[in-house]
């Protein structure tokens, strides 16, 4: 009895439900790849002139912890520098969710119970999404390969290229195999196969920056990503990793089916996490506030880190940008008219408000969220006010926000500080810069609280409002629509600071719409049904 | 006796749906009033209007003397609701969401709180995402009766528990009632309604078709009667006696259903007759039920 009966009939049911998410990760995986090598490579016809002024850019630390270190100083390294590190993630996202999504989901929702009272054997499931996790790891990496050479470069360096995200993918179903053994729910199991990818992450980010005879350097080698790093495609093209990443895969599948042989349809081999038997919510701010911690949390590290790149890259900015026509295209993009890194920095901050609307659109949108789930039913049904509620909600979404701004202007200074010896000044500057942006990112954030309120089954709008003002204020001009088009993104009305002028008449403006927006939304729900809908 | 909850002429439109077409329903102060109809009679509904989550089209609503939109604040401190279709916070345990929900009232009852852990057996360290429907039931019953309120409102409230934990529950609802309080219990489960009720009002169509006590809607509802006769009697001979249905005569038996208020024409009319044998079944609670969900308008003296 192997215990395998079955696993054909339940691969065939996998795929079929998977037959959207995988092609189509597949696919913009291969698109991005190939897309953006070919770009890069017809941006720089002459090879040696482009690569001299970008060794200064690309040897900054900041950029190496971000996508690992460029492999060779050759044009085709450069074109899959950014993309190699990140589509592997991406490719190990992938992995985790198809093999969670078949095993530990499935378990927890009582689904593979159903199935095991069937003529299926005990391992099925699990072999089932190995194999699909492990077809869609293969699948992606080969035609990434195929799309790298189709883009033109080099053969060989597209070949390990596929080789390196095998590594690094393989692996990953392994993770999330054994992960899914681990505990009880779904989301323990996203926390040690997420947890897992961040440690791989972080740990050949601190062996990539450490110095060639610092120890620190071997932490990369700790690191399954680290393996797929070291496959230097366009490089070193190390084909022998292969075998490591083979094994490791075939360790962690045999321990995952070793651990599953160990425990019960349904239970963990560990115990599974307990919460506090009292509670220390007292109000529903603080409610809201618990429940916005988690995202607030995530968002708060990416700021510090998008900060910390921000601002360590200005110095480099002065070389690389010195061009006019990048100069002029910063510019049209939101940018200021002060000094090249003065746009640069205008630039990034704006992309980052766009960003923290997003957030604040998420932490908002809870209203709705709470409302068709039924647990607004249970909070209003106490003794907390509808309108009290909701402004709790909205308020911390706005001040949410706004520390986020906050947090990337002070990183940004405080790094920047050392390109301009003025610690004080610099983080004054950008943290001033930074919080010019909220009078728009509030003004998104009451657009929703509108739709909450006025129009609650078309709050998913937002998100399309927020694309288009998107849009509209960061390249109406690149698109030369006229003002009065592009004036309708609130961001089209920031000033562009650092360098610029400040624009109070404008960011009061804004601001007025955002309290009137917020004030329409806030009345709409107090007087409405609810639930609605 | 004083009202805690009164319902008159209630009308809500949802489009083109009619939720409740000119709902009457008086609660009284100190009683467990069960609320009953088929799905979507307007149950849900009327509980959401009285809880000020919704905006009734026309009608009068006073929910312990005052206004459920005017005086949420302080009417919902008096009160505690439980939905039949209990969602709670995933990553909070049952704890948390007892103390959450208690803290928003105004307050616990810790004594309570904990013996009522401790009868419906509930771990609240569990996060809340682990628990089954009956133990999130659960979670908001303890939450709901270790308030300090005086009216309960409970949309279905037990769907989910087993039947030990269902007795816990009517136990838990009775000394609720002894202490003063007022429930509104909607439900399905007709023997907890059998057994905790003091009065039920039957809703159908947004509209109220029967109040009262469960022995005063017996009386309206038909008993079964089987009869042997002497002599062989002809439908004609009852035709005129009301309330008679469902007549299946052969030769000297008689079957037939006759509402409970007519049962004593019906036999002395067969006693003309000569009865040998007489067998008469009282509706069941199932039977009263069925009758009152199903028959658009219930004829007869109330």
């Amino acid at each position: 009895m192997t215990g395998l009966s079955g696993t054909a009939s339940l691969l065939r049911l996998a795929a079929r439900r998977d037959r959207v998410l995988i092609p189509t990760s597949a696919l913009a995986l291969v698109v991005v790849v190939a897309g953006s090598a070919q770009a890069t490579v017809a941006l720089y016809p002459d090879e040696s002139a482009a690569l001299a002024p970008l060794r200064a850019v690309l040897a900054n630390p900041a950029l190496t912890a971000l996508y690992g270190p460029i492999t060779s100083e050759s044009l085709d390294s450069f074109a899959t520098f950014k993309t190699i590190l990140t589509g592997a993630v991406f490719l190990c996202l992938l992995a985790y969710v198809v093999v969670r999504r078949h095993t530990r989901t499935e378990e927890e929702e009582g689904r593979l119970e159903l199935l095991g009272a069937g003529a299926i054997g005990r391992r099925a499931p699990l072999a089932a999404a190995v194999l699909l996790g492990t077809a869609a790891v293969l699948g992606t990496a080969l035609l990434t390969m195929v799309g790298a050479i189709a883009a033109g470069l080099d053969r060989t360096g597209s070949v390990a290229l596929g080789v390196s995200w095998i590594v690094m993918g393989l692996t990953w179903v392994g993770v999330t195999a054994v992960a899914a053994q681990l505990t009880e729910t779904a989301r323990g199991t996203a926390g040690f196969a997420l947890g897992a990818l961040a440690l791989a992450y972080l740990l050949r980010a601190l062996g990539d920056v450490a110095a060639d005879d610092s120890p620190l350097h071997l932490l990369t080698w700790l690191s399954p990503l680290g393996w797929g790093e070291k496959v230097a495609p366009y490089g070193a093209n190390r084909f022998w990793l292969l075998a490591v990443g083979l094994v490791a895969y075939a360790a962690l599948l045999v321990g995952a089916f070793v651990l599953q042989s160990r425990r019960d349809l349904g239970a963990g081999i560990l115990p599974s996490r307990v919460g506090p038997a009292r509670g220390r919510l007292h109000s529903s701010l603080a409610l809201t506030l618990r429940l916005a911690r988690g995202t607030l949390a995530g968002w708060f590290v990416a700021f510090v880190v998008l900060g910390a790149v921000v601002g360590s890259l200005a110095g480099n900015v002065q070389s690389f940008l010195d061009s006019p026509e990048t100069a002029d295209l910063l510019r049209k993009m939101g940018g200021s008219d002060g000094s090249i890194v003065d746009t640069f920095f205008a630039t990034e901050i704006h992309v980052a408000a766009v960003a923290a609307a997003a957030l604040g659109i998420s932490l908002v949108t809870r209203l709705r969220t709470e409302e068709t789930a039924g647990r607004a039913e249970a909070v209003l049904a106490t003794a907390v006010p509808r309108r009290r509620w909701a402004l709790e909600h909205l308020v911390v979404a706005m001040a949410g926000t706004a520390v986020l701004m906050a947090c990337l202007g002070v990183v940004a200074g405080a790094l920047d500080s050392g390109r301009t010896g003025d610690v004080a000044g610099s983080i004054g500057r950008l943290s001033g810069a930074a919080l010019s942006t909220l009078p728009a990112v509030w003004v998104c954030i009451a657009v929703a609280a509108v739709l909450i309120g006025v129009a609650p089954r078309f709050t998913g709008v937002s998100w399309a409002v927020l694309i288009a003002f998107f849009t509209l204020g960061e390249f109406g001009d690149l698109l030369g629509l006229p003002s009065v088009v592009s004036g309708l993104s609130p961001f089209a009305h920031l000033p562009s600071l650092p360098g610029g002028e400040t624009a109070v008449g404008a960011s009061l403006v804004l601001l007025g719409v955002a309290a009137l927006c917020a004030a329409v939304g806030l009345e709409g729900l107090r007087r409405r049904d609810l639930p609605f809908g | 006796m004083t009202s805690a909850i009164q319902v008159v002429d209630l009308r809500k439109t949802f489009g083109r749906t009619k939720a409740l077409d000119g709902l009457d329903l008086e609660v009284d102060t100190g009683e467990i009033h069960g609320f009953l109809g088929p799905n979507g009679a307007g149950k849900s509904t009327t509980i959401r209007i009285l809880l000020g989550l919704m905006r009734a089209d026309s009608g009068a609503v006073s929910l312990l003397g005052g206004d459920p939109r005017r005086d949420v604040e302080t009417l919902h401190r008096r009160l505690s609701y439980v939905p039949g279709d209990v969602a709670l916070w995933p990553n909070l345990s049952g704890g948390e969401v007892i103390d959450l929900l208690g803290n928003l009232r105004g307050g616990l009852d810790e004594r309570r709180r904990a013996e009522l852990l401790e009868r419906f057996a509930l771990d609240p360290t569990k996060k809340s995402r682990t628990y089954s429907k009956g133990n999130r039931q659960k979670v908001a019953l303890v939450a709901a009766l270790s308030s300090d309120v005086e009216l309960l409102i409970l949309d279905e409230p037990t769907s989910g528990l087993d039947p030990l934990m269902e007795a816990v529950f009517r136990e838990a609802v009775r000394d609720f009632r002894d202490g003063g309080g007022t429930v509104l219990l909607s439900s399905h489960i007709l023997g907890e309604v059998e057994s905790l009720c003091d009065r039920v009002s039957i809703i159908r169509e947004g509209r109220n078709v029967e109040s009262g006590t469960l022995s005063q809607l017996r009386h309206l509802a038909r008993t079964t009667v089987g009869a042997g006769l002497e002599r062989p009697v002809a439908e004609t001979d009852l035709a005129d006696l009301s309330g008679v249905v469902d007549l299946v005569i052969t030769d000297h038996e008689l079957h037939c259903t006759v509402e409970t208020a007519h049962l004593g024409a019906l036999l002395e009319r067969l006693g003309r007759h000569g009865i040998r044998t007489l067998t008469s079944a009282p509706p069941t609670l199932e039977e009263l039920f069925m009758e009152q969900y199903r028959t658009p308008e219930v004829a007869g003296p109330r």
